[in-house]
């Protein structure tokens, strides 16, 4: 028989055992508590745990279990941390040497990634892992981003390279100009695949029209793609036809997951001119629509009343001076003073609006609900302490008459002189993307 | 739309040619072949159109078969006639409809946004613009005004938004459903009109061979995923009010300070025009 046969076997000591049970001993630390392990075999061979050797004495002299197994955050000098000294930093996803491109082609609303932006790259990295799998070479996933551009979080969201496109020709709608770009980027970068939102904010337009430009043969409504088949919707959303992957892919919403453990280069793209076309489609502009015949869930921009209204001519004036649409809160409502389809909330109606404008509405459970998918959101209020002051991005503590009249005036000011500079905000962002983008390279270097 | 006098004339002042393209449709819960919803605004507007003219110059044409019960309820709009470009089930409709639409050269073709049945990926307006060389218009609401061969067209942007735009006569438009309703169609008329017939040489779409379609499955709904490594931060997750990073509070400055902060925000998102 070998050695560790004997090792097996359990042998009682029974000094130690009277030891550990005497409290009082002069060698009882020494033998149950120091040194000895706070799991030890009983001489059944059961796990006994010895809770007196687990722990630690915290700062007041209380004794502490610590369940979370050290991954607790450290607590230093009995205080809690500052918020956001605690957030770890993402690791760098650098590619120096890329061996193909995927081009992404966000809608950029506003100027910032939407959500469905964010899958799509989520996506496009999820081909790219998949092709580095099957053939060992690396390789980027490059954003066109045209017309003015908000976004701060590129890297967070997965753009290893960026092609920033905002020069004069690109404002508005101009899909000519934008897809002569796209094609100047085909010729260069030969991109393994190129991917759009299947959106109606112009995803699917720009998608459909480079695809009859390069004679692809994409997937529209794709929700499932690896590089060898896709899953896609036809028939107006009653079928699913499974086909194998196209260069050109319009992919639907939710169809990856968003990036979200990684940190990317966003290095700028050097570009030569562009050729500027002549379009025949002539942007007029945006038409003024009635506000408030566009149905609350579907607006863009909301300015919402709660019970911090006193003055309602003034609000109907400004909203209609501001061209948002009008929403509620439920004690407006009720108190008679809106119609029940105004109601915000969560027995209203859930809105998507980008801004939220909230007047005098104190922030209920039951009203935030409603604003989940709100981007902005600003609020008037005489309490800062209520619970729309912490969601809201932007908060103005003061009487609502007061601050709403100062406001009116300001509009009007706006509307009288002719519409102009109103790029100049932009243009500091776009210094903030710039240096943003700069940074990442000297990381990456 | 507002009909004017010039609307009835292309630039070349002749009268305007409008085609209309029509498929078969499906209702969504039935699966019944019907009048697809897009493609019948595309006919509305379409009459619309032609009826601010002296003469009748509106073609309805459907690539496939003629024998389709659906394509009747078109013709029961009030149309004398609807023209079908004879093909097999496994015929590419592009390459006909644009040769087709070479050969009689109209000055607006109106399609639908997305087809109801097929591959319904939407880029049938698209490859007949690039085969004939015309600008497309995508998702149109209406046509405000034709002008000296010049069109203005209202385009349907989301959340009820409208673009003006401008383009010169000929393109392609597809309607979305933000343009007027189609009206109704009647029995009567759509039994007395006539089917014209005409056999195309056409061919397979040979692409489609390889693809296995099925019925929709529901897709998974996202789960939220908590990445917490810790009891202690999957409790926060679960029960934390969602909050934002924490804005900007503006406490004590004067009113007008305030104002001008909130009215900057609302220029900086774009939402004052
Ligand atoms: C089942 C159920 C469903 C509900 N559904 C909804 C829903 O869908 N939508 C909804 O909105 N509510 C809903 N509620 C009601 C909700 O709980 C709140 O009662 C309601 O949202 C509060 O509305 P409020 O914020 O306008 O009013 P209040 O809570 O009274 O808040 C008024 C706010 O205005 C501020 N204020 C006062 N005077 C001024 C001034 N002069 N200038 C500036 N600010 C001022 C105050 O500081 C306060 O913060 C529901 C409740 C229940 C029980």
């Amino acid at each position: 028989m070998s050695d560790d046969h004997y090792s097996e076997i359990l042998r009682r000591d029974p000094r130690a055992e009277r030891i550990a049970r005497n409290r009082l001993h002069a060698l009882h630390v020494a033998v149950s508590v120091g040194g000895q392990a706070t799991e030890v075999r009983g001489p059944s061979g059961l796990l006994r745990k010895n809770p007196h050797t687990v722990g630690f004495t915290g700062p007041n002299g209380i004794k502490r279990i610590d369940r979370l197994k050290g991954n607790a955050v450290a607590i230093k000098n009995g205080r809690r941390n500052a918020p956001g000294s605690q957030e770890a930093l993402l690791p760098l996803h650098v590619i120096a040497e890329p061996a193909f491109t995927i081009v992404v082609v966000p809608d950029m609303v506003g100027g910032r990634l939407t959500a469905h932006d964010k899958d799509v790259l989520g996506q496009a990295h999820k081909l790219a892992r998949a092709i580095e799998a099957d053939s060992n070479e690396t390789g980027v996933v490059m954003v066109v981003a045209f017309g003015v551009c908000k976004e701060e979080n590129f890297d967070k969201a997965g753009v290893d390279r960026l092609l920033l496109l905002d020069s004069a020709e690109y404002e508005g709608y101009c899909p000519e100009q934008q897809i002569a770009a796209l094609a100047q980027v085909e010729v260069r970068f030969k991109p393994k695949y190129w991917l759009f939102p299947d959106s109606v904010h112009g995803g699917t337009d720009l998608g459909s029209r480079l695809a009859a430009r390069l004679g692809e043969r994409p997937v529209a409504q794709a929700w499932q793609v690896d590089t060898k088949i896709s899953i896609c919707r036809g028939a107006g959303g009653s079928v699913d036809i499974t086909r194998a992957t196209p260069r050109l892919l319009m992919l639907a919403e939710e169809c990856a997951n968003p990036i979200d453990e990684s940190r990317h280069e966003v290095l700028p793209v050097a570009w030569e001119s562009i050729p500027v076309v002549s379009p025949q489609l002539l942007d007029k502009g945006q038409v003024a629509v009635d506000p408030n015949a566009i149905p609350l869930a579907e607006a863009e921009f909301i300015l919402s009343a709660g019970n911090g209204i006193n003055n309602w001519d003034q609000f109907h004036t400004i909203a209609a001076a501001l061209g948002a649409t009008e929403g509620a809160s439920r004690v407006a409502v009720d108190d008679g003073y809106m119609p029940r389809f105004r109601q915000v909330g969560a027995s209203g109606t859930w809105v998507t609006a980008r801004v939220y404008l909230a007047v005098g509405i104190s922030g209920a459970i039951q009203h935030m609900q409603g604003i989940g998918q709100c981007d902005k959101v600003v609020t008037i209020n005489t309490d800062a302490g209520c619970d729309m002051v912490k969601r809201a991005d932007l908060s103005v503590i003061g009487d609502s008459e007061t601050v709403l009249g100062e406001l009116l005036s300001l509009i009007e000011m706006f509307r009288q002189q002719p519409h102009q500079s109103q790029n100049s905000v932009s243009n500091s962002v776009k210094n903030a993307v710039e240096n943003g983008a700069k940074e990442g390279a000297e990381n990456a270097a | 739309m507002q009909p004017d006098s010039s609307t009835g004339l292309n630039g070349k002042g002749q009268d305007l040619k409008i085609v209309s393209l029509i498929s078969i449709g499906q209702h969504p819960a039935s699966g019944r072949a019907r009048r697809a919803e897009q493609d019948g605004r595309a006919v509305e507007l379409g009459m619309t159109l032609a009826a601010s003219s002296s003469t009748q110059n509106l073609t309805v044409l459907h690539a496939g078969d003629s024998q389709q019960a659906a394509l009747r309820s078109y013709a029961g709009m009030g149309l004398e006639s609807v023209r079908v470009l004879q093909l097999r089930e496994s015929a590419d409709a592009v390459k006909t409809l644009s040769e087709y639409l070479h050969k009689h050269a109209p000055d607006i073709i109106l399609t639908g946004v997305r087809a109801e049945s097929g591959e319904s990926s939407g880029m049938m307006p698209y490859l007949l613009g690039e085969s004939l060389g015309w600008p497309v218009v995508s998702r149109i609401a209406d046509i405000v005004s034709i002008k000296e061969g010049v069109a203005e067209i209202l385009q349907a942007l989301p959340r009820g938004q409208r673009r003006a735009l401008t383009v010169r006569l000929p393109f392609i438009a597809s309607v979305d459903n933000a343009a007027p309703e189609p009206r109704q169609s009647a029995f009567g008329p759509a039994n007395r009109a006539f089917m014209e017939q005409q056999q195309c040489h056409s061919e397979p779409d040979t692409a489609r061979n390889g693809w296995s379609i099925v019925s929709a499955r529901k897709r998974p709904k996202r789960l939220k995923i908590v990445k917490a490594k810790t009891a202690a931060d999957r409790f926060k997750a679960a029960t934390a009010k969602p909050q934002g990073a924490g804005g900007k509070i503006m406490k004590n400055q004067p009113a007008a300070e305030q104002a001008q902060a909130i009215f900057d925000l609302l220029l900086e998102e774009g939402v004052l025009r």
